[in-house]
């Protein structure tokens, strides 16, 4: 298998107008109107994110691009069902892509569940559903929280969500001690939850 | 009703879980744990964010991905939901729909007088382990240590240790700079998956 170059972790630094910015809407579109142009764009609009993502994983190339049509097709089968309660439609597509590489790449049995699975079925003591306004402000506050994210914390919060690698491996990688790991993953997370706070 | 969740998996933890990091073992025990824990199920969402922000924003070379000609059709229901826990004898979904098991049907080896295991079996290759242990009211296991992290969940009854008193779908979230020496509840014991990245460790 051919494995690609590691991009740097800086490469990663989210782009400060969000990519995803008008999925929530493309989303609702394809759930209604399920037209032909929206399955075009969902595949050149995010195919070759996910494939990239997939060959990060060890992937070759016909791999990663095989599971990232069947990414967007289960995106595009599920679109009906999708409502702003199951994640913005950005998490629930990286829970897909996250899930078929666990299954397919890794070869492990997926113990994440998807937030469609999650949300369905009978009412549980969960928070409300949002509506799709207020997730793609949860999306943003997220991005910003990204971008300004120093560059240690966002190293290791990329080689966990982006590549895939444990605390071990990640001290490993970047030659820090073990409780460094955790606790820059900790401290990022602190910073989400704090931009997410009011809208709860 | 269920009894509040006072003991949660490391904000780290959760979100290596969240990235699909963690090794299969400490991955079946976060979710045992998010299936009966509100909190981290939240938490898990506003993480898979995070996943999703880096995610969209990869540069992303090498040109189109080929979309098929036509559009399939779409699913209109999905698969029902999941038990989350609910009731205080059942074995949580996730790990009863994998396994095929339920409580009452646990094949028990017996590992020293009061302490019963039954270890669940891994994919080719995934580090680690992850059993079941019981431990009879009153009973306590020996004083340990850890060659890695640890998770445990308790499903029935309770356990103490010099850390806290744990019950059902609370977990205790240890590396190997810690040892205990845990206590199974006078009154019910307890039952817990554990998932340990390695060995424990006897001591003395």
């Amino acid at each position: 298998m051919l494995r690609p170059s590691i991009d740097s972790p800086a490469a990663y630094a989210p782009r400060s107008v969000g990519a995803w910015g008008w999925m929530p809407d493309s989303l609702s579109r394809i759930a209604s109107d399920r037209s032909d142009g929206a399955f075009r764009r969902l595949f050149q609009e995010f195919g070759p994110q996910i494939r990239h993502y997939m060959m990060r994983h060890g992937a070759d190339a016909a791999t990663a691009e095989e599971l990232a049509q069947e990414t967007l097709l289960a995106v595009w089968r599920k679109a009906a069902q999708y409502c702003a309660a199951k994640g913005t439609p950005a998490t629930w597509m990286f829970s897909i892509a996250r899930n078929l590489r666990i299954d397919r790449l890794r070869r492990e049995t997926c113990w994440q569940e998807l937030s469609d699975e999650v949300a369905e079925g009978t009412p549980s003591e969960d928070t409300p559903p949002d509506d799709a306004a207020s997730e793609r402000q949860r999306q943003a506050r997220v991005q910003a929280v990204l971008a300004a994210l120093p560059e240690d914390q966002r190293a290791v919060v990329t080689a966990a969500f982006v590549d895939g690698l444990s605390h071990h491996d990640i001290s490993a990688r970047l030659s820090l001690p073990l409780g460094t790991v955790k606790s820059r993953l900790r401290l990022a997370y602190q910073k989400v939850r704090a931009a997410l706070e009011d809208l709860k | 009703m269920s009894t509040p969740i006072r003991h949660h998996p490391d904000s780290a933890t959760l979100m290596s879980f969240a990235a699909g990091a963690l090794a299969e073992p400490l991955a079946a025990a976060c979710s045992v744990h998010a299936s009966m824990c509100a909190e981290c199920r939240a938490e898990l969402r506003d993480m898979e964010l995070v996943g999703a922000a880096l995610l969209g924003s990869a540069p992303a070379p090498g040109g189109k991905v080929a979309a098929p000609a036509t559009p399939p059709e779409p699913v209109l229901s999905g698969r029902a939901s999941n038990d989350r826990g609910g009731m205080a004898d059942a074995l949580p979904a996730p790990i009863a729909t994998r396994y095929g098991l339920t409580l009452d049907r646990i094949p028990w080896q017996r590992l020293a007088p009061g302490v019963w295991q039954h270890r669940l079996t891994l994919s080719p290759g995934a580090q680690g382990e992850l059993y079941f242990i019981k431990l009879a009211p009153g009973c306590r296991l020996p004083l340990h240590g850890h060659t890695g992290v640890e998770l445990t969940v308790v499903l029935t009854g309770a356990f103490a240790d010099a850390f806290g008193e744990y019950r059902r779908g609370d977990m205790q979230d240890i590396d190997n700079s810690i040892e205990h020496q845990p206590l199974g509840d006078r009154d019910e014991g307890c039952i817990c998956l554990v998932a340990a990245e390695g060995p424990y460790l006897l001591r003395g």
